[in-house]
C-alpha cells in the first residue's frame, strides 16, 4: 500500500501547523504516526482556537491516505516526467498567448492555496504572461464582503478580531450557519453567552442548528437582509442611537444612505412586510441592537452568495459605522470567511479585480507593481471574474486555463456548462492533489501533482487577519511538488529566470512582504513590512501574527478604524446607499420553489478531503434536499424519499429531508457531492450564475426550482472493501466507511438482480444471503476464507435499509464468527448499535445519547459526562440539545 | 369387570400408549402386550448412535420388565402374533397361545423395504431397522471393510455415518438428485451432503442400483450406469412399508396402512391401530412424533375422554452427524406461494420459510433449528404472520432494545 513517509521521527515534537478547512484558521499540532497518517490535536497556543478543533479538524488524520492521489505528472492520461510536463505547460501558455493574445490565458485559483503559491501565480499571470484573467473560488465565497469592505473602508480590511466575539454583548449572525461551518468560533460565542450573557441573534431564511441555538431567530425571506438592516439604520436614526461624532469625524455619505434606507424600510412595520418577519420580532431585534453598544454582526455566505451581496454587507456595515461600533472591543461587522486562505489570496491580489497586495488599477499602483516586479507585461485593468471567465471559455475567447487546487466542474454555478466548457480549451492545466475530481476527469488535462496539507509549507491568513504557518510534517509523496515551485518553473521556462528564482518558500514570502510595504507609507492597509526581512530560520519558526504589521510596529494591529483612518483618499469611511433588495430570478409556475445551497457540518467542499474520513462521512452520507412539510405534502414526497430537483440550469436527484426548519417555499441542498461520489447529486449544476454587479459573486442560494418525486422500486446499500463502480441505472452516493467503501443506492431492481450482482462482484466468494423475493428484500454478504469482502442490502424503497449495523462489521479484517455473520445478514446489530452518528469527534451515535438521557442526563454537560458526546468541538451540541428537549418534554395528554 | 386389552407390538408407539393408558386408568384394563422382538420396547431412534458406538445398548432401553409387571401388563416378547380373529375376539400368538380381547390395539410398525433387484438376498445385504440389524452390521463392519448404504433418507444417512464412525469405508447411494428429498430442498440437501462428506462418507446421487453381486455373499454392487462398487456389506435403507398383513388377513380395511378414523379405530369396532402401521386420513407416518401423538389420543379415548386425532404436521427434526436439520410442512414452493431464504453454506446454515397467503406452510432449517417449535405451531394453526415474524422466524426474536443499560451510559 502506498503510504506517506513522515518528515520527522516519532520522538520529535509535534509540528505546529494550521487547519486547512474553514477561515477560522485553527492551530493544529500534528504528529505523524509512521503509518502514513498522523495524530492531530488543537494547538493550545494558537489564538484562534486555544487548543480546540471541530469534527473536521479532529479527523484530519483520517484524510491523509494516498488513495486517489495524483502522484506524478501526466499529459492526457500519459505519465510523463516533470520536465516534459512543465515544457508542455509553458509551450501551451506561450503558444496560446502568441496566437490569441495574452488575454486568451486564464488562471482559476483557490482559497486552499498558500499565500506564497498565490503570490507566484498572481505575479506570473499579471506581470509576465500579461493576462488579467486571474480569479479564484473565493469569488464564490466572500467576494461580496471584499467589495463591501472596499466600498465602505477603501480597503479590504476586516476591522475586528476574534476576541471581539468573546467580548460582545450581542452577536448578530447573518446568513451564517456558524455552528456547523465555523464551529470553533461558535464555541467562543456560546462561551461568551455563558460568561457574560451575550445574546445571539440569528438571521437566516433557514432555521439551521445555529438558529436553534439563538436567543432570537429571524427567519426572513431570502434576499431581504438589506431591507432588515435598512430598517435598522432608520430605527437607530429615529431613536437617537447614532454616534453623531463618529459619523461627522470619520465618515461620508450618511444622509443619502439613510434616505435610501428610509425608502426601503421606513419603520419596523415596513421592515416586517419587506422581510416576511413579524413586526414584534423586528422590533425586538432593533431594540436589542440599539441598546447594546457591544455588538458584532458576523456574516457569511448567506450574505455573500447573492446577486445583492455587496449591498447586504454594506447595509450591515452602515449600521456599525452609524453607531461607531467598529474597531473597539466587542464591536464591528465581521466577515467569516469560508476557506483557510481566502484572506491570503486577497492579500496577494489573486482576484480578477485586484492587481496585487491590496492594490488595484490606479496608474500609480500599476506602475508601482510593474517596477517592483520588473514586469514586462503588467496588466492595467480588471480581468474576468469567475462566472464570466468560464463563459469566456465556453465562447472560445479563453483558450488556455490553469486550475489550481479547486474543482470548478462541481462548485461553479451552472456546473454542467462549466464542465462542458473545459472541453473547449486548447491548453488545460490542473494542479491537483485528488485524482478523481470532476475537473480532472472533465478533459484530457495536463495534470500536475501538487502537495497536500501536511506536505506543503507556507502561510495562510484567517478571518481575523492572522497569518499562520502551515508546516510540513509528511514527506512529499511520489513526484508531488509545491505549487509555488511549479509556477516558478513555468515562469523560468517562459524566459523570466531572474524574477522566478526563489530558492525557498521563505524567499517568496519575503518578496510578498516587501511588495506590501513598497512605497506604502500608510497608504494601504495591507503592510507586513515587519516580516519582509525574516530569515529562513525565523520564517520557519514564525508564530501567528496579525496584519497590518509595519516595519516599525512592535506587533500587529488587533483592531482598526476605532478612530477612523480609513483607506479612502479622504480617510473617511463611506456609507453606501443600497439598492432595494430583489432576487435575481423570480419563481414561476414551472419553478415555484427556491433552492438554497450550502454546507453540512462534517463535510468540506467537494469531498476530496473529508470524503476520505469514515467518521466525517457518517453524519450525512447522501446528498439531500430539505423541504418544508407543507411543500413536501404538496409535492407528494415524504421524509427519506428521493426527489428530482430541477432548475432552468440542471437537475439532481436528492434524498428528501422534511423539516419545519425549512422555510415554506424554500429548498436547501448541500453542494458537496460530485460525479465522483454520486450519480445524480451535482447541486452546483442547479445554481444560477446571476452575479452581484459589484462583487461578481453569483447568487448560489436562491435559484428558482421545482421538486417532483423520483420513485424507485428499491433502496439499499453496498459496502465493499475497495470501491467498486455502481451498476448502471442506480441512483447512488458513495461514502467511505471504516474498512471499506459504501454505496447507498436506489434501483428499479429486486432481490434476484441483487443476488446476481453479488456474484458478479465477488466471483470466487462464499455467500451468506437472505432473500425474500416476494417482498423485494435481499441481504447478502460475500466472504473469502471467512473474511468479509462485501455486503449488499436491498429492500422496497419505503423501507430504506440502514447500514449502521452492517458498517460495524467492516471495521475488522478478522474472521467473522457465526453470530456475527448472522447479525450482519439479519440486518440487526450483533450487540447494541449506537445509532446514527451525532458526535463525529468521539463517534457517539443517537442511541447512545438517548441512553444517557434515559439514564438521567438532564443537560448537555451531563450527556457529555456520560458518553463524551459534544465535549470536543461542540458542533453537535445543538443536536444534543434537541434530543434533550424532545426526551424531557412532557408528553402530550 | 376389567376389559381385556391386547396390544400387538412393543415398539415405541406401543410403549408410549401403555404409559399414557396406565397413567390415566390404572386397573381399568387387563393389558397384554405381545412383541415380536426378543426384548422390550427400546429407543429405535438411537439405533444409528448405537451403530456408531456412540451409545451402548443400555442407553436404548426405556422400561425394564419390572415396570410392565408393576403396571399389571403382561408382556410377551419374541413372539409373533399369527392370527387376529375379530369375530371371535381372539388373537393367536405363535402356535399355541390364544388371547381373548374386548379391545385390540395394533402397533405392529413397519417392515423395511428390500429393492426388487437381483442379489438382495445375498448374505451381507442387511436392512437397518432393529437391534438385530445393528448387531449384524456391526459384525460385518470390521476394519477395512467397504460398505455401501442404499437410500439417502434419514435412516440411510444415519447408518452411513454410523458405519463411517466404525472406520468402515462407506459410500451412500441415493437414486434421487438430492438427499432426503421429502424433507429437504436442494440447498438444504446440499448442506447435508456437505456434512456427510465432511464426515468421510462418499455420496452418490442419481445412483440406481442394478444388482448386488457376489459368490455366496456380497462382493460388489452394480449401478445401472455400469459403475461397479466393491462392497463387503450393503445396508438397505430405502424405506419402510406399514405392516398390514395381519390386519388384512383379519379382514380389516387396509390401504397403504391399516385404516383408522380420528379415534384411531379400524374398520372393526374395538380394534385400533397406531404408529407406523396405521393409515389416518390417507396418511401413514414413519416418524416417532405422530406415533406418540396417536398414542396419547388413543389412551385418552380408551379412558373415556373425548379425544380425536387430526393428523400430525409433518415435521422432521434430527441431527445428521451433529448437524441439526428441521423440516416441516411443504418443502417445495407451490404455485402462488413464496419462499424466504437465508443461506450461509460456509457456516453450514440454511433456512427456508414457505409462505402462502401470508401464512407459514413450510420450513426447512439446517445448522440451527432454533425457531422450529414456533414454525410447527404456525404451520399447524395457520395463523397469519405478523409484521416482523418473517425476520424473527429467520433470525430469532430481536433482543430488547438497550435503553438504560447501555454500557457507555453506565
Amino acid at each position: 500500500m502506498n503510504l506517506h513517509v513522515p518528515a520527522l521521527g516519532p520522538e520529535a515534537d509535534p509540528v505546529r501547523t494550521t487547519c486547512p478547512y474553514c477561515g477560522v484558521g485553527c492551530g493544529v499540532l500534528a504528529r505523524p504516526d509512521g503509518q502514513g497518517g498522523a495524530s492531530v490535536a488543537g494547538d493550545p497556543a494558537h489564538p484562534a482556537n486555544h487548543g480546540r478543533l471541530c469534527s473536521k479538524g479532529s479527523t484530519l488524520g483520517e484524510t491523509l491516505s494516498l488513495d486517489d492521489r495524483v502522484l506524478h505528472p501526466a499529459i492526457a492520461g500519459r505519465r510523463v516526467g516533470w520536465d516534459e510536463a512543465l515544457d508542455a505547460v509553458a509551450d501551451g501558455l506561450r503558444r496560446t498567448a502568441e496566437a490569441h493574445g495574452p488575454e486568451s490565458v486564464a488562471f482559476y485559483l483557490s482559497g486552499q492555496l498558500l499565500t506564497e503559491d498565490y503570490y507566484v501565480a498572481n505575479k506570473l499571470a499579471k506581470g509576465f504572461i500579461g493576462t488579467p484573467h486571474v480569479d479564484t473560488n473565493s469569488r464564490l465565497c466572500m467576494s461580496s464582503a471584499v467589495a463591501a469592505h472596499r466600498r465602505a473602508f477603501g480597503s479590504d480590511t476586516v476591522p475586528g478580531c476574534y476576541e471581539d466575539l468573546d467580548e460582545a454583548d450581542l452577536l448578530v449572525l447573518v446568513g451564517s450557519n456558524t455552528a456547523w461551518c465555523h464551529p470553533i468560533l461558535f464555541r467562543r460565542m456560546l462561551d461568551a453567552r455563558t460568561k457574560r450573557g451575550t445574546k445571539i441573534v440569528v438571521i437566516d431564511p433557514r432555521r439551521t442548528q445555529t438558529g436553534e441555538e439563538a436567543d432570537l431567530f429571524l427567519g426572513l425571506r431570502p434576499g431581504t437582509d438589506t431591507a432588515l438592516f435598512s430598517g435598522l439604520l432608520v430605527h437607530l436614526s429615529d431613536h437617537g442611537a447614532l454616534d453623531a461624532r463618529y459619523i461627522a469625524d470619520h465618515t461620508a455619505g450618511f444622509e443619502p444612505a439613510l434616505e435610501r434606507a428610509r425608502q426601503i424600510a421606513p419603520d419596523a412595520a415596513a421592515t416586517a412586510r419587506a422581510t416576511g418577519l413579524g413586526e414584534a420580532e423586528v422590533g425586538t431585534f432593533f431594540a436589542l441592537f440599539r441598546a447594546t453598544p457591544r455588538v458584532v454582526t458576523a456574516f457569511s455566505q448567506g450574505v455573500n452568495q447573492s446577486a445583492q451581496g455587496t449591498d447586504k454587507a454594506n447595509a450591515i456595515i452602515n449600521c456599525h459605522l452609524a453607531t461607531g461600533r467598529i474597531g473597539t472591543p466587542g464591536t464591528g461587522p465581521f466577515s467569516l470567511t469560508g476557506q483557510p486562505n481566502a484572506m491570503g489570496g486577497r492579500e496577494v491580489g489573486g482576484l480578477a479585480n485586484m492587481l496585487a497586495a491590496h492594490m488595484h488599477f490606479a496608474p500609480e499602483e500599476v506602475d508601482l507593481v510593474r517596477r517592483f516586479w520588473s514586469a514586462p507585461r503588467i496588466i492595467t485593468g480588471e480581468g474576468l471574474k469567475a462566472v464570466p471567465l468560464f463563459e469566456a471559455i465556453e465562447r472560445g475567447k479563453i483558450k488556455a486555463l490553469w486550475v489550481m487546487g479547486t474543482n470548478p466542474a462541481v462548485s461553479m454555478p451552472r456546473a454542467d456548462r462549466v464542465r462542458a466548457a473545459l472541453g473547449r480549451l486548447d491548453t488545460f492545466v490542473v494542479s491537483e492533489v485528488a485524482a478523481g475530481t470532476d475537473t480532472v476527469r472533465a478533459r484530457n488535462a495536463i495534470v500536475l501533482p501538487a502537495l497536500a496539507w501536511g506536505e506543503k509549507d507556507g502561510t495562510v491568513t484567517n478571518s481575523e487577519r492572522r497569518i499562520t504557518r502551515q508546516r510540513t510534517f509528511l514527506k512529499a509523496p511520489g513526484e508531488a511538488r509545491a505549487d509555488w515551485w511549479i509556477l516558478a518553473q513555468v515562469g523560468r521556462r517562459l524566459g523570466h529566470a531572474k524574477q522566478f528564482a526563489w530558492p525557498t518558500v521563505a524567499a517568496v514570502f519575503r518578496e510578498h512582504a516587501a511588495l506590501s510595504e513598497f512605497e506604502n507609507r500608510g497608504s494601504r492597509d495591507f503592510d507586513i513590512g515587519g516580516l519582509a526581512d525574516l530569515s529562513d530560520a525565523a520564517y520557519e519558526a514564525a508564530a501567528p501574527v496579525q496584519w497590518p504589521l509595519t516595519r516599525k510596529a512592535k506587533a500587529g494591529e488587533r483592531r482598526l478604524f476605532a478612530s477612523g483612518g480609513f483607506y479612502t483618499r479622504d480617510r473617511r469611511a463611506r456609507f453606501v446607499a443600497v439598492q432595494k433588495p430583489a432576487l435575481a430570478d423570480a419563481t414561476s409556475d414551472a419553478f415555484p420553489l427556491r433552492l438554497n445551497t450550502g454546507r453540512v457540518r462534517d463535510h468540506w467542499h467537494t469531498l476530496t478531503r473529508t470524503g476520505k474520513s469514515p467518521r466525517l462521512s457518517a453524519h450525512r452520507a447522501v446528498p439531500f434536499v430539505e423541504i418544508h412539510p407543507d411543500d413536501a405534502a404538496r409535492a407528494g414526497v415524504a421524509d427519506g424519499d428521493l426527489a428530482r430537483v430541477r432548475t432552468p440550469h440542471g437537475a439532481a436527484v436528492l434524498e428528501v429531508t422534511v423539516t419545519p426548519g425549512a422555510q415554506a417555499g424554500m429548498l436547501f441542498a448541500p453542494m458537496h457531492w460530485s460525479e465522483a461520489n454520486t450519480s445524480d447529486g451535482r447541486v452546483g449544476a442547479l445554481a444560477q450564475g446571476a452575479a452581484d454587479p459589484v462583487s461578481g459573486q453569483p447568487e448560489l442560494k436562491a435559484t428558482p426550482a421545482s421538486l417532483t418525486p423520483e420513485p424507485y422500486r428499491s433502496r439499499g446499500y453496498l459496502i465493499t472493501r475497495a470501491a467498486v463502480p455502481a451498476p448502471h441505472g442506480w441512483w447512488w452516493a458513495r461514502a467511505i466507511v471504516e474498512g471499506g467503501s459504501g454505496l447507498i443506492f436506489a434501483s428499479q431492481e429486486g432481490a434476484a438482480e441483487a443476488a446476481l450482482l453479488m456474484r458478479e462482484l465477488f466471483p470466487e466468494a462464499a455467500f451468506s444471503e437472505y432473500a425474500d423475493p416476494a417482498r423485494g428484500v435481499y441481504r447478502g454478504a460475500a466472504f473469502r476464507d471467512g473474511r468479509l469482502l462485501g455486503a449488499l442490502a436491498l429492500a422496497p424503497a419505503a423501507e430504506r435499509p440502514s447500514w449502521e449495523a452492517a458498517k460495524a462489521f467492516f471495521r475488522t479484517q478478522e474472521l467473522l464468527e457465526p453470530p456475527a455473520r448472522r447479525a450482519l445478514i439479519s440486518g440487526r446489530a450483533e450487540s447494541a448499535g449506537s445509532g446514527p452518528l451525532v458526535c463525529a469527534c468521539h463517534t457517539v451515535g443517537l442511541d447512545v445519547i438517548r441512553g444517557a438521557v434515559a439514564d438521567g442526563a438532564r443537560s448537555v454537560e451531563a450527556v457529555g459526562a456520560a458518553c463524551k458526546a459534544g465535549t470536543n468541538c461542540g458542533s453537535c451540541i445543538p443536536e444534543i440539545r434537541e434530543l434533550l428537549a424532545a426526551a424531557l418534554a412532557p408528553s402530550p395528554a | 369387570m376389567t376389559e381385556r386389552l391386547v396390544v400387538i407390538g412393543n415398539g415405541m408407539a406401543s410403549l408410549r400408549f401403555l404409559e399414557r393408558l396406565t397413567e390415566r386408568a390404572s386397573g381399568r384394563f387387563d393389558v397384554t402386550c405381545v412383541g415380536a422382538e426378543p426384548v422390550a420396547a427400546y429407543n429405535r431412534v438411537l439405533l444409528s448412535s448405537l451403530l456408531g458406538g456412540e451409545v451402548d445398548e443400555a442407553a436404548c432401553t426405556f422400561r425394564g420388565l419390572d415396570w410392565y409387571a408393576a403396571h399389571g401388563i403382561t408382556l410377551v416378547t419374541g413372539a409373533p402374533v399369527t392370527v387376529v380373529d375379530p369375530g371371535a375376539r381372539i388373537v393367536q400368538v405363535g402356535e399355541g397361545l390364544v388371547l381373548p380381547f374386548e379391545r385390540l390395539v395394533l402397533a405392529v410398525g413397519s417392515v423395511p423395504i428390500r429393492l426388487p433387484k437381483p442379489g438382495m438376498d445375498l448374505p451381507g445385504v442387511i436392512t437397518f431397522r432393529d437391534l438385530a440389524d445393528v448387531a449384524a452390521i456391526r459384525k460385518a463392519a470390521v476394519a477395512g471393510a467397504r460398505a455401501v448404504v442404499i437410500g439417502g433418507g434419514l435412516l440411510g444417512l444415519e447408518a452411513a455415518v454410523g458405519l463411517r464412525r466404525l472406520g468402515v469405508d462407506t459410500t451412500l447411494l441415493h437414486v434421487m438428485d438430492r438427499l432426503m428429498e421429502r424433507q429437504l430442498d436442494h440447498a438444504a440437501a446440499g448442506l447435508v451432503r456437505d456434512a456427510m462428506e465432511a464426515r468421510g462418507v462418499r455420496v452418490r446421487l442419481r445412483a440406481d442400483t442394478e444388482a448386488v453381486e457376489g459368490e455366496g455373499r456380497v462382493e460388489r454392487l452394480r449401478l445401472t450406469d455400469g459403475t461397479v462398487l466393491p462392497a463387503d456389506l450393503v445396508v438397505m435403507s430405502v424405506g419402510v412399508r406399514p405392516s398390514t398383513a395381519l390386519a388384512a388377513a383379519a379382514g380389516l380395511e387396509v390401504g397403504r396402512g391399516i385404516r383408522v378414523d380420528d379415534r384411531l379405530e379400524t374398520s372393526v369396532p374395538g380394534i385400533h391401530a397406531l404408529g407406523e402401521c396405521a393409515e389416518h386420513r390417507g396418511v401413514t407416518y414413519g416418524l416417532v412424533e405422530p406415533a406418540y401423538e396417536q398414542a396419547e389420543i388413543l389412551a385418552r379415548h380408551l379412558c373415556g375422554e373425548d379425544a380425536a386425532y387430526a393428523g400430525t404436521t409433518l415435521s422432521t427434526s434430527l441431527k445428521v452427524s451433529g448437524l441439526p436439520v428441521f423440516s416441516a410442512g411443504l418443502v417445495d414452493v407451490p404455485e402462488g406461494a413464496e419462499a424466504v431464504t437465508w443461506s450461509d453454506p460456509a457456516a453450514g446454515l440454511y433456512r427456508k420459510l414457505v409462505i402462502g397467503d401470508d401464512r407459514l406452510v413450510g420450513a426447512v432449517f439446517v445448522g440451527d433449528v432454533g425457531e422450529q417449535g414456533w414454525c410447527k405451531t404456525l404451520i399447524r394453526t395457520g395463523d397469519a404472520l405478523a409484521p416482523g415474524d418473517r425476520d424473527d422466524l429467520m433470525f430469532g426474536r430481536a433482543p430488547p432494545r438497550p435503553g438504560a443499560a447501555h454500557p457507555l451510559a453506565a
